[in-house]
């Protein structure tokens, strides 16, 4: 019984872990960038799913729109305000940019952490869920909406592997991860192939968000263990490398999820940040990464 | 080295050290206790700034050697009643022994995958924190029964001499041989080792020397404070300011990284009447001067003087 109900809770969190490490470690992939300020996107997204159900009275579908919507507005606000002039500025060493984009997107995101605390205060929000009731497993009562997140997340995730392996404008994506030079002497604007990845990322980031926002909710105090969550299963995984991505998730979420009931809710992210150690020291490239 | 005397550098650090020495004559209990934090956040950021400025490691993780620090000399009074100053250097000690243990796997890895280490240590130790409750005062936090002094001035006096001396120490190190070939390896580490210098010796010296510093403010600065909980000492917003002052400051400079720290408490007091919105613009104000300044305050002002 307990076994059962442990699979679906860990399925459902671990699919939406999946869900925001893969833009996260897509946008590094492409570009090198790793950004830090991912959690407070997820939480904009949420916030915003929330504010246009409960405060300007949209039903449950246009909020979670709303809410991605804004996500990749500020996912295309990233790019251009804080890490475009970074990566062109003539000013900062070539070696040190990875740093100073590290160091710029955590204050972004402590900006944007904070105007939410300051327009919509520090309470966690529940973003309504888009399909109510609840649906009984072999006997476990599960809220419809966990089934309805983790089928989201394996569709989204599916709808992304096939753009990125199947069509044109991923290819080209895929062409400037493995060597962004080639691609311009073939006459791709590396701008544009950029503007396309931070928007992809933007989406699935606010999709993240607001399933998040449904499934446990959110509030600005979720900004940074988000981030932490994100950044560790992508280098467990492997930095870069979208499948070892999506296996990281699945071992962080079962492993959380296992320890919270099995031991205690308090012990929960213990034994993955232990984990995340031992993989650190063993294997410094994460499961299936390239050095 | 020598030169340093002769420079200009040295003559207004001079003047600001002797005019900050004076203030407690004139200025009110609370603005001297606001400074005193910011002093031992000085040193927090200078011995962030040797490991990331010279030894080019990105640290996320200054906290986790400052919180040992804090919580080993807390612990050490409030459980076994040691005197403070044993304690003290007991957390300076246990500090130096957590970055030792925290650089060995650290060191085997770079860039992003040191900096997620350095934050996954962050977070064990906050957690572990939680767990042991009876031990650390878990969330609450612990009660520190001793004090370094009742009286607003003496404690000035005190973070104000240590400030000093640590960035006497401390930059004099960056000046150095030593800090020569620290820097040498951050920037580029296979030419430093095909050089003949040991990096792995090296940046472990600077794991340590950043790590005992960082201990000792801690431990001053939960007796300072009479508490030592999470949020002052542990939490990663801790370790974000700490390095945004620092990388505010001008890195590479560690003395920049001291008017960063004193620049970022101050001004979040200053900012106070604003309310919340205090921690946007101190955000905003660093983003700035990161993308348009990415030399920092005395990071702008060294290089125009080697240009003219």
């Amino acid at each position: 019984m307990l076994a059962l109900q442990i699979l679906i809770d860990g399925f459902a969190i671990s699919a939406l872990y999946a869900l925001g490490a893969t833009g996260f470690t897509l946008i590094f992939g492409v570009s090198g960038v790793l950004n830090l300020s991912h959690g407070a996107i997820m939480v904009a997204a949420a916030v915003a799913a929330w504010a246009a159900a409960s405060v300007f009275h949209l039903d449950s579908y246009s909020g979670a729109l709303v809410g991605v919507a804004i996500a990749a507005v500020l996912s295309l606000l990233t790019y251009f305000t804080v890490v475009q002039p970074i990566q062109r500025s003539n000013k900062i060493p070539n070696e040190e940019k990875e740093i100073f984009v590290l160091t710029a997107t955590l204050l972004w995101g402590i900006m944007i952490q904070e105007a939410i605390a300051y327009f919509f205060t520090n309470n966690a929000k529940t973003v309504l869920p888009i399909i109510e009731g609840v649906v009984r497993i072999a006997g476990i009562r599960t809220p419809a909406n966990t089934l309805f997140t983790a089928a989201v997340c394996c569709l989204v995730i599916a709808l992304l592997w096939i753009l990125v392996n199947r069509t044109r404008t991923g290819k080209v994506v895929l062409a400037a991860s493995m060597n962004p030079r080639g691609v311009t002497i073939l006459g791709f604007e590396l701008t544009n192939v950029y503007v396309v990845v931070w928007i992809i990322y933007g989406v699935l980031a606010g999709i993240a968000g607001v399933l998040l926002g449904m499934f446990l909710g959110v509030s600005s105090y979720s900004v940074g263990p988000l981030t932490a969550s994100a950044f560790s299963i992508v280098v467990l995984g492997g930095l870069g490398s979208v499948s070892g991505s999506l296996i990281a998730a699945f071992v962080v979420g079962y492993l959380e999820t296992f320890t919270a009931y099995m031991i205690s809710p308090a012990y929960r992210s213990i034994p993955a940040l232990l984990l995340l150690v031992i993989v650190m020291y063993i294997r410094p490239q994460g499961l299936l990464g390239r050095r | 080295m020598m030169s340093f005397f002769k420079s200009p550098l040295f003559g207004i650090s001079l003047i600001l050290v002797i005019i900050a020495a004076t203030l407690p004559w004139y200025v009110s209990g609370y603005i001297l206790g606001l400074l005193t934090v910011a002093y031992y956040f000085g040193v927090f950021a200078m011995s962030w700034d040797l490991l990331f400025g010279f030894a080019g490691e990105v640290n996320f993780g200054p906290t986790f050697l400052i919180g040992t620090g804090a919580y080993t000399a807390g612990i050490l009074n409030n459980h076994f009643g040691l005197p403070m100053y044993p304690c003290i250097a007991l957390g300076a000690l246990g500090a130096v022994i957590a970055g030792f243990v925290l650089a060995l796997p650290a060191l085997r890895v770079r860039g992003p995958y040191f900096g997620l280490t350095t934050l996954v240590a962050v977070l064990i130790l906050q957690s572990f924190i939680v767990v042991f409750a009876d031990l650390t005062g878990g969330e609450i936090g612990l009660t520190i029964p001793d004090v370094l002094s009742i009286d607003a001035g003496v404690n000035y006096w005190i973070a104000l001499s240590f400030m000093v001396i640590s960035a006497a120490i401390l930059f004099g190190l960056s000046q150095s041989p030593v800090g020569l070939v620290l820097q040498a390896s951050g920037q580029d580490p296979v030419q430093a080792g095909a050089l003949g210098f040991n990096i792995v010796k090296h940046k472990l010296a600077a794991f340590i020397v950043s790590a005992f510093f960082s201990g000792l403010s801690g431990a001053l600065l939960v007796f300072y404070f009479g508490t030592a909980s999470v949020g002052t000492v542990v939490d990663i917003a801790v370790g974000v300011q700490v390095i945004v002052a620092a990388v505010l400051g001008g890195r590479r400079t560690v003395l920049g990284a001291a008017l960063g720290a004193i620049f970022l408490i101050v001004a979040g007091e200053f900012l106070r009447p604003t309310g919340e919105l205090a921690t946007f613009i101190v955000s905003a104000v660093a983003l700035v001067v990161i993308l348009f300044f990415p030399g920092g305050f005395l990071g702008s002002v060294l290089s125009r003087e080697a240009r003219s």
